[in-house]
């Protein structure tokens, strides 16, 4: 790539005045660094994976509300996790913690289970508890 | 506390951390040359492991490869520490503090305060420097950054205990022993050497046999998985491609400034020549990611826009195939 075809485009590093580094080569084909404040095709992707995980929290609102999942499914979604993610968060096997994606599992938790959830989530017992979708 | 530490801005973390580190302790060495010694360049496609519910693709070593292999070709010694608990942690690296030493820590992404929501995933290689403290803050140089940051006590504790795959467990490193007189020309030729035998690899999952692996997959996503499926996956290949830290395109450039710096050591024209080839080879990649971000973005249903890609990969493969080949054919005579 020549260092003037570096994209300038605005980009999801442009709101936050972030720039990337990016070598690229001079007019004599040497190489050498330039900043990038974003690409657009990297703005689709990363537009695409928020768009998906928005999906996936909103599906998880719904099945707590629908008294589906418990939720704990919800915090997940929102904390961008997923099951391997969080049992290495709670210190759990992944299929207890599978299994504690089901409200009636759910509410019959232990004030100890729950606190490791409410910090894998960064909230307290209450909010974890009382999520009603 | 604070030591005289100065911040260089890198493409990728961890080349950005290694030459920063060494820069600190008077050996000059660039970003291109920390990458190429230690054998940055790669690619594995692991189809059995998820990440971000997307097939795992890697165009990268496993974390903390690079710098290793940089020290043990440049024959210096690197000192890593693990940790089962935070608080050892935290006293070891304010130890180091004290004793006017920056360290390099491996962390987690997800909770790096500084970053843009967007890009705070459970990802836990990045690599930055921790050069002084503060009574509320550590004061933090991340490669990929323009300038210099902060992280509060509380925080730096969270993103060094991060949880998930390839957990940071505090992990801490900083150089402990260089050598006086370094062989760099021995080293540029070992990691060129190890480059071409991984890109070269005769395995399906790994290099230039992993890329058209992948490429084949594409054709075979909306079909298997249906077109929202395949678009996501589309997706998350073009991220792991092209985003920070890690890279297809952006990796080639440096490649190609690293061979270009290694043919006037080596003294040797070839190399430069081949740095323009893989110049051409990173534009492509480009046009690929360029390419890819449409078919998803226009939610495109037909079904030979993914073939179309997947024979824009598949050229991508046989143009490195050639270009490494040609490589370890150069490198072959030292």
């Amino acid at each position: 790539m020549k260092k003037e075809e570096v994209p300038q485009d605005e980009g999801n590093l442009s709101k936050s005045n972030m720039k990337e580094l990016i070598y690229a080569t001079d007019e004599k084909g040497n190489y050498t660094t330039a900043l990038s404040s974003g690409w657009e095709p990297k703005t689709i992707a990363l537009t695409n994976s928020i768009e998906e995980i928005n999906e996936r929290i909103e599906t998880a609102r719904v099945q707590v509300k629908n008294g589906v999942s418990s939720p704990i499914v919800y915090y997940m979604e929102l904390n961008k996790m997923d099951p391997t993610i969080l049992a290495s968060y709670v210190g759990l096997w992944k299929w207890r913690v599978k299994r504690h994606f089901r409200p009636r599992v759910f509410t019959r938790l232990s004030a100890k289970i729950l606190q490791k959830y409410a910090d894998a989530f960064s909230i307290t017992v209450g909010e974890l508890q009382n999520f009603k979708g | 506390m604070e030591t005289n530490f100065t911040h260089h801005q890198s493409a990728h973390c961890e080349n950005g951390v290694a030459s920063n580190l060494l820069k600190h302790n008077g050996l000059n060495i660039s970003e291109p040359m920390v990458f190429g010694i230690g054998s940055g360049l790669f690619f594995v496609y692991l189809p059995f492991i998820k990440v971000n519910y997307a097939p795992a693709i890697s165009y990268r070593p496993l974390p903390g490869l690079i710098f290793n292999r940089l020290a043990k070709r440049l024959g210096l010694k690197i000192k890593r520490q693990k940790f089962s608990n935070p608080t050892n942690a935290t006293k070891a690296l304010d130890e180091n503090l004290k004793n006017n030493i920056p360290t390099g820590l491996q962390v987690g992404v997800y909770n790096l305060t500084y970053f843009p929501d967007e890009y705070r995933f459970h990802f836990n290689a990045h690599n930055l420097v921790v050069y002084g403290k503060t009574e509320t803050d550590y004061l933090i140089s991340d490669p990929v950054m323009e300038t210099v940051t902060t992280l509060t006590h509380a925080e730096l504790d969270k993103v060094r205990f991060a949880k998930g795959a390839f957990a940071p467990r505090g992990q801490m490193y900083y150089p402990i022993q260089l050598p006086k007189d370094i062989d760099i020309k021995n080293a540029i030729v070992k990691g060129i050497k190890n480059t071409c035998r991984d890109m070269l690899a005769p395995v399906p999952i790994i290099g230039v046999k992993g890329i058209r692996f992948v490429a084949k997959q594409i054709q075979k996503w909306p079909l298997k998985h249906g077109t929202k499926k395949a678009n996501h996956y589309l997706a998350q290949l073009v991220r792991m491609q092209e985003e920070i830290g890690t890279g297809g395109g952006g990796f080639r450039f440096i490649y190609a400034a690293f061979l270009q710096e290694a043919s006037t050591i080596l003294e040797n024209e070839a190399l430069r020549e081949l740095s323009a080839e893989m110049t051409v080879i990173g534009d492509l990649w480009r046009d690929f990611a360029v390419n890819a971000s449409r078919v998803y973005k226009n939610r495109s249903t037909q079904k030979d826009v993914y073939n179309t890609l997947s024979n824009e990969l598949l050229a991508i493969a046989d143009k490195e195939e050639i270009f490494f080949k040609k490589l370890r054919n150069v490198i072959k005579s030292y």
